[in-house]
């Protein structure tokens, strides 16, 4: 909101987002016995400055969700407005352009680095690629600027990814996607691969430097204490949908979807005391399968409060509270 | 998930788990001298690896005890010689580059150490069970579950094809997989992640083990699915009076399902005691700034997390003193000549390994 009150068109918009991958048999008679519904129409946005999370466990579409932003997937349909612009359809010379403007963090820091690279080559690249900092001696004082805002020794342009510990690495990998001077991050499973100690400090960097640099982020992650600690909004995925997205606090203190429920009461708290006086009821059975999900609520057959109107209609997500948006029949 | 049990060893399992009520009335009473000895009592143990970079001390004198029903945890972040330690006490320690050079490992009066690689095949798999992380590459990709549960049991107790497919049923129903018949008939590929998991759980269990060693058992898993084994493990082990060793980085869960818990740092354990001891009045640097650095669930949020500045010790370059001691916000001068060993601190049965242990106090660590 601006000063003004007026609403601010929000920096990214995903209108109805189907992602879905052809199962294919045969070799040289190739036909398509079937689709895997990764994402299966979603609805998103995300506003300047802000940090979206999005949570849910492996198989949930959040990543495919993330890696259709980055258009490094085409969407099968659905619309990303990016500052204004569907770039849903776009072709690769406009995509060009897009990326300098939208990163990515990955999840693991020693598959995410060329074990072949130098670490200031690492960095280096994107400018190389996209033709900024054409001369090498400015773009190597722009590399250990990076490295030091990083929290990294400039020096360690010249070592390799292997020579570092998880924590460092991610450090390069971050300083990589904030070379092109981007305005958005996906940061998919950032901090997931690192250990305690190690995590939190990249956190903190991850907060420094979206104050530091006007970042937007959407944070896909399955730790929902990390979601928690650094996003202002949270959606929860299951099975390819939305199923719950409010306010950071609203969700944690007041989650009104079963599904968030159970995944909030499924977390651990470091703290025997807490935990002895929690009643702890897993959730039954596993996630089905999205080649043939079921039908209505995909959620109807582990849902503990689920009614017959359940299998029959798939429910949108609706605002049950200014903000609050849950998919849930019984919810009101 | 409660299912009707009917061992085909239930003497076994009821003398299990009389040990652990025994033991269970008596430690109750601090006052008296506990008669039953531990299950496991790890003594000094020393593993090394040698590399091309230098000798790693992965595991530089732990000791420890298990007592008969117990759930202990060793908790510790990567290279913490958490796993290795729990390798060695299996013998699992590929050998070279991995040797373990000095200690005891006592299992029910036995020095684990001193068998023959037969005797030691008998032991696991039959009194010590086996959980690790991975299902997938644990299990064998192409025999049939059926398969590598009847093994286990033929190889152990000598039982009969028919007696063992049985058994495998019987274990497939416990560990809450419907439809046994058909499941064991699939191949591990055929099944969940969390399916593989309780496959694994039914082996550890299948010859009555007295202890089970849980190497990160739900790190791979969702976390629903991490509550559901999680609780299947620790209500099965209370109801059969298995002992747990579960060593995990999550301290979560931890402190859910642990009585007792060893905190490791650069191959020593740095404190150990009660987990109520542990969580509310830990009294190791590392521990303490370990609880602060993860944001909380059932707390406010707080404006910045509190880390722990620093990198993992590089286990090739130890110094002589306490490996914590470069990261550590209370080290003194001391603290960089030898290492601290593992003495009484805080509350009866805690213990932490850092020369100022008794001047942090409880303030700090909250």
């Amino acid at each position: 909101m601006s000063i003004a009150g007026e609403v601010l068109a929000p920096l990214l918009e995903v209108r109805g987002l189907h992602m879905h991958f052809p199962i294919t048999e045969g070799i040289v008679m190739r036909r398509q016995i079937g689709q895997v519904k990764a994402v299966d129409g979603i609805d998103l946005t995300i506003q300047r400055g802000e940090t979206l999370g999005l949570v849910g466990e492996s198989g949930c579409g959040k990543t495919t969700t993330g890696r259709c932003i980055l258009r490094l997937e085409t969407p099968t349909s659905g619309e990303i407005r990016y500052d204004g612009v569907d770039i849903a359809k776009l072709g690769r010379r406009d995509l060009v352009a897009l990326r300098r403007r939208i990163q990515v963090i990955f999840q693991d820091p020693y598959s995410s680095l060329n074990p072949r690279m130098k670490v200031g080559e690492i960095i280096a690249e994107p400018m190389k690629v996209h033709g900024i900092q054409p001369d090498s001696g400015r773009r190597n004082g722009r590399v250990k600027e990076l490295l030091s805002v990083c929290g990294l020794n400039p020096n360690f342009a010249d070592r390799y990814p292997h020579e570092m510990s998880g924590g460092q690495r991610q450090r390069v990998g971050i300083a990589r996607a904030l070379a092109l001077d981007p305005e958005f991050i996906v940061c998919d499973e950032a901090v997931s691969a690192l250990d305690v100690s190690i995590q939190a400090q990249i956190i903190n960097l991850l907060e420094d430097l979206r104050e530091k640099f006007n970042l937007t982020y959407l944070f896909i992650a399955h730790d929902l204490s990390v979601v928690r600690h650094l996003c202002q909004r949270v959606a929860v995925m299951y099975l390819g949908r939305v199923v719950e997205l409010a306010d950071c606090d609203e969700l944690f203190d007041n989650p009104l979807h079963p599904y968030t429920q159970a995944l909030l009461a499924a977390v651990p708290v470091p703290d025997p005391t807490v935990e002895a006086g929690r009643a702890v009821r897993p959730l039954a059975g596993e996630v089905p399968s999205p080649i043939n999900p079921p039908s209505g609520c995909v959620f109807h057959p582990r849902c503990p409060v689920a009614v017959t109107e359940c299998k029959a209609a798939r429910p949108e997500l609706r605002e049950v509270r200014p903000g609050h948006w849950v998919a849930c029949a019984v919810v009101n | 998930m409660a299912t009707k049990v009917a061992l085909t060893n239930p003497a076994a399992a009821a003398t299990n788990l009389r040990q652990a009520k025994d033991f269970r009335a008596l430690s109750g009473n601090p006052g008296r001298k506990v008669p039953v000895p531990p299950l496991l009592d790890v003594r000094n143990l020393h593993t090394e690896f040698r590399t091309g970079a230098g000798v790693v001390r992965a595991v530089d004198g732990i000791s420890y005890t298990v007592d008969p029903g117990e759930i202990v945890a060793v908790v510790g972040e990567s290279g913490s010689g958490k796993s290795v330690g729990a390798l060695s006490i299996l013998r699992l320690i590929p050998d070279p580059p991995g040797r373990v050079t000095a200690g005891e490992i006592l299992f029910n009066g036995r020095d684990l150490l001193g068998l023959s690689e037969d005797e030691m095949r008998q032991v696991r798999g039959g009194d010590i069970g086996m959980v690790f992380q991975e299902p997938m590459t644990s299990l064998n990709p192409v025999l049939t579950i059926g398969r590598q549960i009847t093994e286990t049991i033929e190889q152990h107790r000598g039982a009969e094809p028919a007696a063992a497919q049985k058994r495998a049923v019987e274990l497939l129903g416990l560990v809450g997989i419907a439809d046994a018949e058909r499941r064991l008939k699939q191949y591990p590929h055929q099944l969940s992640g969390g399916m593989r998991q309780r496959v694994m759980i039914a082996i550890a269990l299948a010859c009555d083990p007295k202890l089970i060693i849980a190497d990160e058992p739900t790190t791979a898993l969702d976390v629903t699915i991490q509550a559901q084994i999680l609780e299947l493990m620790q209500e099965l082990t209370r109801r059969l009076g298995v002992a747990l060793i579960i060593i995990t980085h999550n301290l979560g869960v931890v402190a859910r399902y642990a009585r007792r818990v060893n905190v490791m740092y650069a191959g020593r354990i740095v404190e150990s005691g009660s987990a109520a001891a542990i969580y509310h009045d830990p009294h190791h640097p590392y521990t303490i700034a370990l609880l602060r650095s993860v944001p909380r669930l059932d707390r406010p949020r707080q404006a910045r997390l509190d880390p722990i500045e620093g990198q993992p010790p590089d286990l090739t370059r130890l110094g002589r003193g306490c490996s914590f001691q470069p990261r550590c916000r209370f080290a003194v001068e001391r603290c960089s000549t030898a290492p601290p060993p593992l003495e009484p601190a805080g509350a009866p049965g805690q213990s932490a390994a850092c020369y100022r242990a008794n001047e942090l106090d409880a303030g700090r660590a909250a």
